[in-house]
């Protein structure tokens, strides 16, 4: 509950800095800013993270960039199971342990995921999720640069994993910039089929994507499962 | 009893209840979730025109398959809110009819990415007097967690019909909401019916070019 705590006075000093604007979404209410960061990682997006990963992935062979997926996500793993017992899910934290175990040793240094073979199923845990499962509230939405949609507790949730982040400890330097890019080229790529269906979905992209990011993040710290939310303007459904 | 007296039975019985007798040859909600879309994936990969990239026979897969098993007009409603009660019945079809080919552009651009994942149809956990449940199914793929889709489906006179289609816990009737509200508040209705107008045919004409 200190972390509660700490994070509403985090997000009240912040509604306090004083870039808050009169917009209609309660939940955004630093849209302005919020927009014109957008606005600039798309620009980041079109210009280089885009024709990168789409090069990337022209590039490689399906497997090999499912390697490379592989080898990431099996160093996260420690830590998504340090997430799930800090949220009391201490069998879904073993879980994810014999994950990184098996992964790490029989499959090659997690190139190889074997784990999900042998019945134990990769989770989605981070420290943002963590905070929303202790009762912090997600706060005002928020878009950080080059990361892209995120909201005040999953920021905070953010900077603590990068701290937590193993490719952190990588020597040297050369080596571990070489893996963050790596990786986030991984990432977008697989992301290149999700952002074409966004651009093609949406009417306003800023919009869609903003209320999809808190409908996603409420799911995840529910695992899926999340209580029905109280939604009183829908009509009956009942039309010819 | 004669046989001719308990076909006399047999015939009555059958007129005192036609509607659940149809009703029950209706495919329960899970079952029918499962067969269309394994019969859908199924043509897919077997379409030599799909397979060549054709986007226009991809749709016409969707509308003779899938549509058939949506209620749109109910996925309108939902998405409108509160606007809908604002629209004539005149505005209500056009958006019907601009919503629909919007959805299935996007379903059509999806099922195109698709490539060999495996579907985990979960058991339907609903009583057999239930008129509203969700259908799970999750999308497997290594070295990934799997991506639920919930089809949320209501029970009809012509059969189960899906409202809503969540992925990955994004509801995408929910998720079209404060567009459409914004559009509302904007525009009016009639703005909203001509953005998803011109939405529509830039997609087409991005479509043609290919």
């Amino acid at each position: 509950m200190i972390a509660g705590r700490f994070l509403l006075a985090v997000s009240l000093a912040a509604a306090a800095a004083g870039c808050a604007t009169a917009e209609s979404e309660p939940r955004d209410p630093w849209e302005s800013m919020n927009r014109r960061i957008y606005r600039f990682n798309d620009s980041f997006d079109d210009w280089i993270a885009r024709p990168v990963a789409t090069r990337y992935r022209g590039l490689l062979h399906g497997e090999i960039r499912g390697r490379v997926r592989n080898f990431f996500s099996n160093l996260a793993d420690p830590f998504i199971g340090v997430n799930n017992m800090l949220q009391g899910k201490f069998e879904d934290g073993l879980a994810d342990w014999v994950r990184f175990a098996f992964n790490t040793t029989f499959g090659l240094l997690g190139i190889h995921d074997v784990a999900s073979d042998m019945g134990y199923e990769k989770h989605n845990e981070d420290f943002g999720q963590t905070f929303g499962r202790w009762g912090a509230g997600p706060g005002p939405y928020l878009v950080l640069p080059l990361l892209g949609p995120s909201s005040v507790r999953d920021g905070m949730g953010t900077a603590v994993d990068m701290v937590a982040d193993p490719v952190g400890l990588f020597e040297p330097n050369a080596a571990r910039n070489s893996a963050v890019v790596l990786r986030a080229t991984q990432v977008r790529a697989d992301l290149l089929d999700a952002s074409r269906l966004l651009g093609e979905a949406a009417l306003d992209r800023y919009v869609f994507l903003r209320d999809a990011y808190f409908q996603r993040r409420r799911s995840l710290i529910y695992d899926g499962r999340p209580p029905r939310e109280e939604v009183n303007d829908t009509p009956e459904p009942a039309v010819k | 009893m004669t046989m001719r007296k308990l076909l006399r039975i047999l015939a009555a019985s059958f007129l005192l209840l036609p509607v659940p007798a149809i009703a029950q040859v209706a495919p329960p909600p899970d079952v029918l979730v499962k067969n269309v879309t394994l019969e859908v994936i199924d043509l897919i990969a077997k379409d030599k025109e799909i397979n060549a990239g054709s986007r226009a026979k991809l749709i016409q897969v969707i509308e003779a398959k899938v549509l058939p098993h949506f209620n749109f007009a109910s996925m309108t409603a939902l998405a409108m809110g509160q606007g809908w009660n604002r629209a004539t019945p005149e505005q209500k079809k056009r958006l019907i009819e601009e919503f629909k080919t919007l959805l299935v552009r996007t379903y059509a651009s999806a099922l195109s990415s698709y490539s060999e994942q495996k579907f985990d149809f979960r058991p339907l956990r609903a009583k057999p007097t239930d008129t509203d449940v969700t259908v799970q199914v999750r999308v497997l793929q290594p070295g990934m967690q799997p991506v639920p889709i919930d089809y949320s489906m209501e029970k009809t006179a012509a059969g189960w019909k899906v409202y809503d289609v969540m992925v990955g816990g994004v509801s995408l009737v929910v998720n079209y909401r404060t567009e459409f509200n914004n559009a509302v508040r904007n525009s009016g209705v009639e703005g909203l019916i001509k953005e998803l107008d011109t939405k529509n045919r830039s997609l087409e004409a991005a479509a043609g070019k290919k």
